[in-house]
């Protein structure tokens, strides 16, 4: 950090030349760590859908034996797609992917203040990718106990294939990724609190800042605390404690005499990350969906002020819930009835924000450009996901649905496709900031074939995972590897269900496929896409700021009229739409005066 | 029966316990309601899109507030009859008078122990437990308890007669889920939990595994066959009679 003042913040000198002279892929620079990131996030995306689609043939068609193309059983798959979309999509696109090539416009800034934390941290991330997927190529596989890695099952090799040398790799992957996370979230809050240029007041700040602020936030916290819970699972597994093994467990003909542990440490231990962490996954595409509604609407986010604090109360309670996951894992009946009641007072700010996105875009005859339908989408996807939210808050009605599809369909529905459809519209509306460079102007994609994407995908969303609900309620359970073949009554309960399962299946391959018409949108725009003018949405977020329009040299001795000396102020707050005269009239924050002139850069 | 009516569409198994009546109704209501708040939601939203553009001043108290202190009662109320339930069902243990059984999970079985004719359960120790040899929980048959315990691989129990279960699990974390008794409770192992319900309709139902627990999860269940009580204690004395014939 730079030691100078607030009003002369860092961003208004110019940067000293990097000292290092690395080569391009090891570089600093804010925007190409941001551009890794989103590779990073797409590898991984098509990684986990591949796998996703292989469980859903797997339970339904258990006699096709995929496992001679994919490696691992049913399990360790499933364990790779859930730690995989969570960790390495969810968490790594929004926060980091779009928070390096975003965030530091969006606040004036010039630059991310750690620089070098934030090189590391894009490779520690890499490597942590790395490690995790070469958990497969081990003899006995990835390790089979899910994102979650309960103890005993994940403490002692003998408890399933790939519970040795896979789960190591496993922890060693997630270590890994939480001190990458903890130290990209010091530089996104640093970055927030320091970087902010002249005028950029809280209170002026996008939404979206506000999401990354929340995320990074609840990271530190959350992070820190699985890094720890790791730490113990590892001494655990080589060390001869017994953090988490209780006292004389006969696992696989082994006796574990050494034991004095308990289980339910780590289920507190990981849900106190887990919980924050789909959070962290949101928060960005809740501040986003804000911003897009608005500036789509053009109008100025309903309730603005309201939104902040229900970003920060969400944060807040986030923190406090994750007792909902244990509501039948022999905690007190008394500390479930209270980790009930937190649980369903989130609802309450969530409510908010959808009744603040329902009131943003009343009766405003938005342009349907493909980023605000993913935006729209986002809002009905949160709406559906959400709304089962409050029943599974219920212990009693927990009871009875814990570890059911219905709860595979809501957090599918409110964390996956919701985290998905705002990486979408964030894709689509910041497709020009993310293939710009310092000589050539940024592209935009495809609107039509973004259009046939939404419809698609939004049809497909919910062909897969509402049905989930109904077969949830029947009672099919998660983690099973098939549903025929099965003995006894639940043989019965589960082979009854199979024809809505088929039907699952087949709408999880059309919602696979329809990605195809993105990645072919993705691939053709990069290089073929329509250049895009210097504000294509009309935003008025710094992010859109031309680079030499309205800015004044800085009054200090320089004779260097280098774009970087030039002093960024924001003088307004986002969303400054005059929409009584013109849709395309509005203020944007870098404006130094209110002007009613319509722009010449239309976006079609 | 309007319970039938207003449940077929959301798929549930017929309940056959006491305590699943209340817990059924109260899914039910809250089912219907998320699904009108979701056509309700979905209505604003599209009607929103489609309706003239205005752009007359709103009142946040009206749009934001009102609606949310609406909801924010309705999740309230929800809630507070949720705990009710939840309190008789968890707050208290079973009537001392109710049928003791022990239940244990292992990769990838359950085994279901009753006490015998002297109502208590012999001392059980995890080095001994060998399904080979036909003791999978481990009875000390050293201790006096241990000559009238028996073992089954199905759970029997009588109707409309409160079962206190002790659930065990011997290696990892196992999920102990009866859908038609609306019951689940995840078991962890060296943490031994009681709970209790009273099944009411004889037939059998299907006992599952909802905890991960391995390669074999999937496959990892059991029949809980609910008699009437003359059945029952007809097939208890059996069971009973046999046991004492397998010791002597």
């Amino acid at each position: 950090m730079t030691p100078t003042p607030r009003h002369q913040s860092s961003t208004t000198s110019p940067l000293p030349p990097n000292p290092y002279t690395l080569p391009p892929l090891f570089t600093t620079d804010h925007h190409t760590i941001g551009r890794l990131y989103l590779l990073l996030a797409l590898f991984s995306v098509i990684i986990g859908t591949t796998l996703s689609l292989h469980m859903r043939l797997h339970l339904i068609w258990p006699g096709l034996n995929i496992e001679r193309i994919l490696p691992g059983s049913y399990l360790a798959i499933m364990t790779v797609h859930g730690t995989i979309m969570l960790f390495f999509v969810l968490t790594t696109a929004p926060q980091s992917g779009f928070g390096n090539l975003i965030l530091p416009a969006q606040i004036g800034s010039r630059r991310m203040a750690l620089p070098l934390v934030n090189a590391f941290s894009f490779w520690l991330t890499a490597l942590s990718l790395l490690v995790l997927c070469s958990s497969a190529f081990t003899e006995a596989g990835s390790p089979l106990s899910g994102w979650t890695a309960y103890p005993p099952l994940s403490a002692v090799a003998s408890a399933g294939p790939g519970q040795g040398l896979g789960m190591d790799l496993w922890l060693a992957s997630i270590a890994l990724f939480a001190i990458a996370s903890t130290m990209s979230s010091i530089n996104t809050l640093v970055t927030i609190i320091r970087l902010r240029c002249e005028g950029m007041t809280w209170d002026r700040l996008p939404l979206t800042v506000w999401g990354w602020f929340t995320a990074a936030l609840l990271s530190i916290l959350a992070f820190s605390v699985l890094l720890a819970a790791l730490l113990l699972l590892f001494c655990d597994r080589h060390a001869g404690t017994s953090f988490f093994l209780p006292a004389n467990d006969l696992v696989n003909g082994t006796l574990h005499t050494s034991g004095s542990g308990s289980p339910l440490l780590w289920l507190h231990l990981f849900w106190f990350f887990g919980h924050p962490e789909v959070y962290i996954a949101i928060l960005p595409g809740m501040g986003l969906t804000s911003m897009l509604l608005a500036n789509f609407a053009r109008r100025r986010v309903f309730a603005y002020r309201t939104m902040i604090v229900t970003t920060l109360l969400i944060g807040f309670l986030g923190i406090l819930v994750w007792g909902h996951h244990m509501f039948i894992s022999g905690l007190s009946p008394y500390a479930i009835s209270a980790f009930s009641v937190s649980t369903i007072a989130i609802g309450i700010p969530a409510t908010a924000k959808v009744l603040s996105w329902l009131a943003t875009i009343w009766r405003s005859r938005p342009q349907y450009t493909t980023a605000m339908l993913f935006s729209l989408g986002f809002v009905s996807l949160f709406i559906t996901g959400g709304l089962t939210g409050p029943i599974l808050a219920q212990p009693i009605l927990d009871q009875y649905l814990h570890n059911t599809f219905f709860v595979v369909a809501h957090f599918h529905l409110i964390m996956a496709m919701a985290g998905v459809f705002a990486l979408f519209a964030a894709t689509y509306y910041w497709f020009p900031q993310i293939t710009r460079s310092a000589t050539c102007p940024g592209r935009l994609m495809s609107e039509t074939l973004g259009r046939w994407h939404f419809a698609t995908t939004l049809l497909g969303a919910y062909a897969t995972f509402l049905p989930m609900h109904l077969t949830g309620l029947a009672g099919e359970p998660r983690h099973y590897a098939q549903l025929s073949g099965v003995p006894n009554a639940a043989g019965h309960l589960l082979a009854d269900l199979l024809p809505l399962n088929r039907f699952i299946t087949a709408a999880a391959i059309f919602l696979a496929s329809a990605q195809l018409l993105f990645l072919v949108n993705l691939v053709r725009s990069l290089r073929h896409g329509q250049l895009a003018p210097t504000n294509p949405w009309q935003a008025t977020t710094m992010e859109w700021r031309p680079a030499l329009k309205n800015i004044s040299p800085i009054h200090e001795t320089n004779s260097r009229a280098d774009v970087s000396d030039l002093k960024i102020v924001v003088y307004r707050s986002p969303c400054e739409y005059h929409s009584s005269l013109h849709p395309s009239s509005f203020t944007p924050q870098w404006e130094p005066e209110i002007t009613l002139n319509t722009t010449d850069d239309d976006p079609e | 029966m309007a319970l039938h009516f207003i449940a077929e569409p959301w798929h549930l198994p017929a309940n056959a316990s006491i305590h699943g009546l209340a817990l059924d109704h109260h899914l039910l209501l809250n089912l219907w309601i998320v699904a009108a708040l979701f056509a309700l939601s979905h209505l604003i939203l599209l009607l929103g899109l489609v309706l003239r553009r205005t752009s007359a001043p709103r009142n946040t108290w009206r749009v934001e507030y009102l609606p949310l202190a609406a909801i924010t009662f309705l999740f309230i109320a929800l809630a507070a009859q949720a705990e009710r339930l939840w309190a008789d069902a968890r707050y208290t243990g079973a009537d001392p008078g109710a049928l003791q059984v022990e239940v244990t999970a292992m990769q990838f079985a359950w085994y279901f122990r009753y006490p015998g004719t002297d109502a208590t359960f012999a001392i059980t120790r995890p080095q001994l437990a060998d399904p080979a040899t036909g003791n999978p929980v481990g009875i000390d048959p050293s201790d006096p308890h241990a000559a009238d315990d028996f073992v089954t691989t199905e759970l029997v129990l009588p109707a409309h007669r409160e079962v206190d279960l002790t659930l065990h699990a011997q290696d990892v974390l196992h999920g102990f889920s009866i859908p038609q008794m609306r019951l689940q409770q995840t078991i962890l192992p060296g943490q031994p939990i009681h709970v209790h319900f009273t099944p009411t309709t004889p037939g059998t139902y299907a006992i599952l595994c909802t905890q991960l627990c391995g390669t074999g999860h999937f496959r990892m269940n059991a029949n809980l066959r609910v008699l009437s009580p003359a059945d029952f204690y007809a097939w208890l004395a059996a069971m009973q009679s046999a046991q004492k014939a397998a010791q002597s």
